[in-house]
């Protein structure tokens, strides 16, 4: 574990999570949702566990992100609020 | 309101951050969590289960309850996405048809249509693009691939990260991407909604039965050493084969239902037009 590294994917996380609850466009949103499942993924690896990265980036980084973007087809594009 | 949320946010992060203090540091042998059921579990998972992925006894054997319950609040889910948005009356809404050799495009209203998988006539959606060729071809070489990794993924569970639960989800991926790259009938038309229903149920029971099965035998609920008494295996071999079965259920009652959501959510529950 390199501890660098390890501050950079931190750092990102906290940029992605913050940018996808703030951001006005929703498929944005689901954009940056997908990035921060990524750099959790990345986490996970980093710190060993397998077997949760992987769980991590195939429902997280993928599947869920193509549900977002399925919802935001069928509902609207910008948030209310 | 804005800022009193902003506040209690700001004051509970502190919170949790100051918590985190309290931790033992990672990966540190004398912390609580280490000290009691994991070193058990890491010496043993080899000679009592035959598995040599200690992530894959402990989450199908050790703790088979909690991944038969987590199976079936995935199927729950489905179930409940279906009932919420599935319609079944059919609204009078605009539907496009092609005529292939021509290239004319018919507007139809109301009741009147052609019928399905006509050879002269072709369904386009009503937000119709031109198919593009490059990713019609690169989908139609990837899904095989990604279909065999997602195969591959739940028999190499037991030796590599991955089982039921990750393979499940990619095989579902791969019906997704025939979903978007061609269009959500053709998706549909391979793998049909009575199956998909069928088999997230399925699934389930699988992971159950075998369960119910260890019952009959004279073990626990879930105990597949009994497994041996049936099968030609020992005792501890059994235990290898079972968490397999259970894995084998998980991976069709999780591809089933992450088709099954898709599908509902992308085309409000009318299973016509989609992404």
């Amino acid at each position: 574990m390199i501890p660098q590294l390890d501050i950079f994917i931190l750092t990102l996380v906290i940029v992605c999570a913050v940018a996808a609850v703030s951001v006005k466009d929703l498929l944005g949103s689901a954009i940056l949702f997908g990035a921060y499942s990524f750099m959790m993924c990345l986490l996970w690896a980093v710190m060993g566990s397998v077997d949760v990265a992987f769980t991590e980036a195939s429902v997280g980084a993928g599947v869920s992100t193509v549900f977002f973007v399925a919802a935001v087809f069928r509902t609207t594009r910008r948030t209310k609020d | 309101m804005k800022k009193i949320g902003f506040i209690i946010v700001c004051l509970s992060g502190a919170l949790l951050l100051y918590a985190t203090q309290d931790f033992p540091r990672w990966g540190d042998p004398n912390s609580p969590a280490s000290t009691h059921v994991s070193p058990r579990y890491i010496q043993k998972t080899l000679e009592e289960t035959d598995v040599p992925n200690a992530v894959t006894s402990i989450l199908a054997d050790y703790r088979g309850y909690d991944t038969m319950f987590e199976t079936t609040v995935i199927f729950a889910a489905g179930m409940s996405c279906l009932i919420l948005l599935r319609v079944f009356k059919r609204k009078d809404e605009d539907r496009y048809y092609r005529h292939i050799t021509t290239g004319i495009t018919i507007h139809i209203k109301g009741e009147k249509s052609i019928p399905d998988r006509s050879k002269e006539f072709e369904r386009i959606d009503t937000m119709w693009t031109p198919y593009d060729l490059i990713i019609k071809t690169v989908a139609r070489f990837l899904v095989p691939f990604i279909q065999l990794f997602a195969l591959y993924v739940l028999a190499h569970g037991h030796e590599s990260p991955g089982g039921g639960f990750q393979g499940g989800v990619i095989f579902g991926a791969s019906l997704i991407i025939i979903a978007i790259a061609f269009d959500l009938r053709t998706a549909i038309h391979r793998f049909k909604e009575k199956l998909d229903g069928l088999l997230s149920a399925l699934g389930v029971f699988i992971y159950a039965g075998i369960g119910a099965f260890c019952l009959l035998l004279g073990g626990n609920f879930l105990d597949y050493k009994e497994l041996a008494l049936v099968f030609p295996f020992d005792r501890i071999e059994a235990r290898a084969y079972g968490i397999l079965g259970v894995e084998i259920g998980v991976f069709i009652s999780v591809m089933a239902v992450m088709i099954c959501i898709y599908v509902n959510i992308v085309s409000e529950g009318r299973h016509d037009e989609g992404l």
